[in-house]
């Protein structure tokens, strides 16, 4: 044990168990002053119940695999100090909500991508096969607004924190429109009219309530509520000028 | 599962339920309304005893309630609408506490007009 851990301090992880019946089983860990909620499972996978199901990939919040609910709340678990979410020298690990579960911890992503596609989130090249660099101003608004939303890792934190997607499954989710938003003000894109047509369906854009939920939660501090009201704003434009 | 999401605490979360129950409580008020202006259908007398009851302290403050109620209700509508329609702000919070104190000082400004 490294001279960092707590002289003895044990953490007590409740961890759900099954699919959607299931129940938490219980495992004690010694506390580690370092060590994140991923380095949690971990531990216990690897030293006290091999048949914990858990997902992740780089470790270093790059992939988006790791995301959980902790004590409640969405978390990306590999950047998450187990010390900053403690309550009562407890932790509460679930799958992450708005998700099918298959087992444990690990939930059924496919509809969270295929939501994706639905909103429109696909390139669509102005000049196929071009060879030449597109330039593209970076003090240009519409560069500005994709950059603010260019960094989302996929990880479905914002898309568990959405109340609207709990009452509404076909809400399209906050990461599916803050990527259409980037795309609707990517000036090398052919159909922009096509991108505003995805998202100002029913259950698109203006079913947001604007509770900020993702944003609140965004592990990389993206701020998909701005998005959303941006293609508001974008689709309400279109709509009043017969494009859409 | 869980059922209490901390993911809901936090100001612009109230603000949203702040705004929908004002607006459930305006919806619920509405046909009482319609029905005290469709008692100046009946004629004079009717309305009239009712305006009186309206005079006592305890319906005052009622009324305080209501103007309020719809005060919260406005104060939110123009907040969304500044959120949704102008370029994006970060200071919402801000946003929040002037419409939560536009709507208490609509209220109280009705209290003092009402004694
Ligand atoms: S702001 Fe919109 S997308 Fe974000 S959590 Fe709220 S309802 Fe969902
Ligand atoms: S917007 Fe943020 S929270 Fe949502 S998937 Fe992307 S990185 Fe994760
Ligand atoms: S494991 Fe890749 S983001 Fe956490």
């Amino acid at each position: 044990m490294s001279e960092q851990t707590k002289a003895g301090a044990t953490i007590t992880v409740e961890i759900w168990r099954g699919r959607e019946d299931g129940h938490f089983d219980s495992f004690s860990v010694p506390h580690e002053e370092k060590q994140t909620i991923l380095d949690v499972v971990t531990y216990i996978q690897r030293r006290i119940d091999p048949t914990v199901s858990y997902r992740f990939a780089c470790r270093i919040g790059m992939c988006g695999s790791c995301a959980m609910m902790v004590n409640g709340a969405p978390r990306w678990t590999c950047r998450t100090h187990a010390s900053k979410v403690l309550k009562d020298g407890k932790i509460r690990l679930q799958p992450l909500r708005n998700l099918p579960v298959i087992k444990d911890l690990v939930t059924d992503m496919t509809v969270f991508f295929d939501k994706w596609q639905k909103a429109g989130g696909r390139f669509e090249p102005s000049q196929p096969g071009s060879q030449e660099f597109a330039e593209v101003s970076p003090e240009s608004k519409e560069r500005a607004a994709a950059s603010a939303g260019i960094e989302c890792i996929g990880c479905g934190v914002c898309y568990a924190a959405c109340d609207v997607v709990a009452w509404n499954p076909d809400y399209l989710g906050p990461a599916q429109l803050n990527r259409a938003w980037t795309l609707v003000n990517d000036v090398r894109d052919a159909d922009r009219k096509g991108h505003l047509a995805a998202v100002a369906v029913d259950a698109g854009c203006h079913a947001c309530h604007s509770h900020q939920n993702c944003t609140r939660y965004c592990p990389k501090s993206l701020n998909p509520t701005a998005s959303i009201a941006g293609l508001k704003r974008a689709t309400m434009t279109a709509a009043l000028k017969g494009d859409l | 599962m869980n059922r209490n999401w901390p993911t809901r605490n936090h100001p612009t979360y109230w603000a949203f339920v702040l705004h929908r129950v004002s607006g459930l409580g305006l919806a619920l008020f509405l046909p009482a309304h319609f029905y005290v202006l469709a008692l100046a259908l009946k004629g004079e007398a009717a309305l009239d005893s009712f305006l009186r009851w309206t005079e006592y302290p305890m319906v005052k403050i009622a009324e305080t309630g209501l103007v309020i109620l719809l005060a919260i209700h406005m104060a939110g509508g123009l907040r969304l609408l500044a959120l949704e329609f102008l370029p994006w702000r970060d200071w919402q919070k801000t946003l929040i506490a002037a419409a939560s104190g536009f709507a208490l000082m609509v209220g109280l400004v009705f209290l003092l007009r009402a004694y």
